[in-house]
């Protein structure tokens, strides 16, 4: 069987070089979203959370596709980024409830995932934002000698402002080893991308910056990976970035509050119908790696292994007092534990 | 003892820096080939190379980002803003991502990172190149913010600031760079951040300043009857509450002295701080000189009337200390 059940965020990362576990992995991150919602509607879970649901092949093919050495940015929407990079389910869940079982420690919440040990910065609730960041990590990979490259995931909102620009400018002007990923799922936030976007592709603003562009169907976890090793190994030689685009689509609205009513009629059926957990495990099945069959009771130990993650959560306590004043500075309580990026 | 101009502190202290830890890197702005629009970087790239001393795009969003994502992996970057003004449009990289990084990881992430930039008015420069802008950073949890106001200063603190585990905003009174002074280096030499100093001493007033206006403060002090101590904060956040009060104790008087409008301004944190942590020493209520709250004024005429003087600082000063109540500043005058 599969080890989805580990602690580590570093074994359940090389973990998916395993055609199974990727597939697994897949399934867990759809019931962790789902856990989530439901958790909400029970009360454990504070301000909003931004699912990403039916986006799971995009996550993934990026993490199985690099290194943990590898530094990733990432915005809001990264529950299922965190998961696939090696995240436990309860560090997400924890976090996303406020515990101190969670990623942050409960001082961060569904918009600030992290884990260094598999190269997760904190994701960051501003769009944007983990553009330059990478860049700034692959600089720091550049004047170490290291072949590491940084990995920035973002949305197609994230396409429209001026951080996306200057980042790709500035990668590409210092030919930095990046990888920017843009998920996009068609709607910035309740807005459809027409509505926003003159481009029906963001992939063709890479040409802007003298970068290949590339469109990928995000639906397929394969397809991903695929883009995502050619990307990977241009940064490693040091050829510099690219812009890769998954074309994918979120089947729940932005965050809590949104319905999704903007949607027209047929739009999440059809995508539906291209679910990247269907699409994955019948390739399986072809494989031979999975069972006829094999998906159902698969789906069914991974809930309930999410479910075991959420009863541990639900017994974890929220972060003592003392947290409010700790690791703001040097100085405050909880002191210098830096994480180095170059040990291994 | 060689005389110096303050620009070359800043230089000393970055070339001092980045040849004991090879860590530091600087990025800017025409900073690399062309030594800096102000002379601060000239003969840096030379020095360390092009992969230390960067030359960015007009891009403050990228290379104040990538100088986060710089520090957070093992670099430290020390990021020019060539006027403050321009990190207006960076400013999340600043005080959304870096400020909350150490937090976010519980100490396991960190961002050991410097911005520079010039700041102040004085030159001509207009409202969109003159301002302090030091309250931009002083709300944030997580950075700290100082004021350079000579070479030593310039020297002591920009050192510090590179070797401070976390960011650090270090505002440089453009006004000072072509100011010569007497200085003789010392590389050992440091400003500890949240340490500020008494740069004249005195019994009849305590006067609190930083940055360009410490030479006003000194002026005025000098041409003023009463007997001010001037004390040059230095670090704007954390501030030094312990120098100013024990300070106060002894005056019996606290007067600010700001380069910025009144609103949101540091000497309204110290004055409040005094007001009700040392309200038994005060003699006089704590009074404030600050500039107008307005844009600062391009025409020269109007730019040395909106920007304290010696003589009305010490005639403010003189006032509070002769009649125990605040003045009037200069605009409320004519009501």
């Amino acid at each position: 069987m599969t080890i989805s059940n580990s602690n580590s965020p570093l074994a359940r990362r090389e973990a998916l070089a395993n055609r199974l576990e990727q597939l697994t992995r897949m399934i867990e991150i759809r019931s962790v979203e789902d856990r989530i919602q439901k958790l909400f509607a029970e009360g454990h879970v504070r301000g909003s959370t931004h699912l990403a649901s039916g986006q799971e092949a995009v996550s993934v093919g990026i993490a199985r596709s690099i290194d943990p050495d590898d530094i990733v940015t990432c915005t809001y929407r990264g529950h299922g980024h965190a998961l696939a990079l090696g995240v436990t389910p309860a560090g997400v869940i924890g976090e996303i409830c406020g515990r101190v079982i969670g990623c942050a420690g409960g001082l961060g919440g569904s918009m600030h995932l992290v884990e260094p040990e598999v190269g997760l910065l904190p994701t960051a609730a501003i769009i944007g934002a983990g553009l330059p960041i990478a860049c700034g990590a692959a600089m720091a990979a550049r004047a170490r000698g290291k072949d590491r490259i940084a990995v920035s995931i973002f949305g197609d909102g994230s396409a429209n402002i001026g951080a996306f620009h200057e980042a790709l400018n500035f990668a590409a002007i210092r030919k930095l080893p990046v990888v920017f990923v843009c998920e996009n799922n068609l709607y910035g936030e309740y807005t459809r991308i027409q509505l926003s976007t003159p481009v029906e592709d963001i992939a063709i603003r890479a040409t802007s910056y003298n970068m290949p562009g590339v469109i990928v169907d995000g639906q397929d976890a394969d397809k991903v990976a695929e883009a995502m090793a050619a990307a990977v190994a241009r940064a490693r030689r040091g050829e510099g970035p690219t812009l890769i685009e998954m074309k994918t689509y979120r089947y729940s609205g932005h965050s809590r509050s949104d319905p999704a009513t903007y949607r027209p009629a047929g739009e999440l059926d059809a995508w539906l119908k291209r679910d990247p957990i269907d699409i994955f495990a019948s390739r399986l099945i072809e494989e031979g790696v999975l069972a006829a069959g094999g998906l159902e009771p698969l789906k069914a130990e991974t809930r309930e292994a999410v479910e075991r993650a959420t009863a541990e959560v639900l017994e974890s306590p929220a972060p003592d007092l003392g947290e409010i004043l700790s690791h703001i500075g040097a100085h405050s309580a909880g002191g210098d534990q830096r994480w180095n990026f170059w040990s291994r | 003892m060689a005389k110096i101009w303050i620009r070359q502190a800043v230089l000393r202290a970055l070339d001092d820096a980045m040849s004991d830890d090879p860590s530091v890197i600087v990025m800017g702005e025409d900073i690399a080939a062309a030594g800096g629009p102000f002379k601060v970087t000239e003969g840096l790239l030379a020095a360390h190379g092009p992969e230390r001393v960067i030359d960015t795009p007009i891009s403050e969003m990228a290379f104040m980002g990538a100088a986060v994502g710089a520090a957070v992996c093992g670099l430290k970057p020390v990021v020019e803003m060539m006027f403050i003004e321009f990190i207006g449009v960076a400013l999340d990289q600043l005080t959304t991502q870096a400020a909350t990084m150490r937090y976010l990881s519980r100490g396991k992430l960190t961002t050991p990172l410097v911005v520079r930039a010039s700041a102040g008015a004085g030159q001509g420069f207009g409202c969109q190149h003159s301002q302090m802008l030091d309250h931009w950073f002083r709300g944030t949890p997580g950075l700290k913010v100082a004021v350079t106001s000579n070479a030593r200063t310039t020297y002591g603190l920009l050192r510090s600031a590179i070797e401070d585990p976390d960011p650090v905003v270090i505002l440089e009174p453009r006004i000072l760079y072509a100011e010569r002074e007497e200085y003789e280096f010392d590389k050992s030499y440091r400003i500890p951040l949240g340490k500020a100093e008494i740069a004249r001493p005195g019994s009849d007033a305590t006067l609190v300043t930083c940055g360009a206006m410490r030479r006003v403060a000194l002026a005025a002090a000098e041409a003023s009857s009463a007997n001010i101590e001037v004390i040059d904060l230095l670090t704007l956040w954390p501030w030094d509450r312990k120098t100013v009060m024990e300070s106060v104790a002894r005056t019996g008087r606290l007067v600010t002295l700001e380069e910025a409008p009144p609103g949101s301004g540091w000497g309204g944190e110290v004055a409040a701080t005094i007001a009700t942590e040392a309200f038994g020493s005060l003699k006089a209520p704590p009074h404030r000189i600050t500039l107008p709250e307005a844009p600062v004024p391009y025409s020269g005429v109007l730019e040395a009337r909106f920007l304290p003087s010696p003589a009305y600082v010490a005639e403010q000063v003189s006032a509070l200390v002769s009649t125990n109540k605040p003045p009037l500043p200069w605009w409320r005058k004519a009501a």
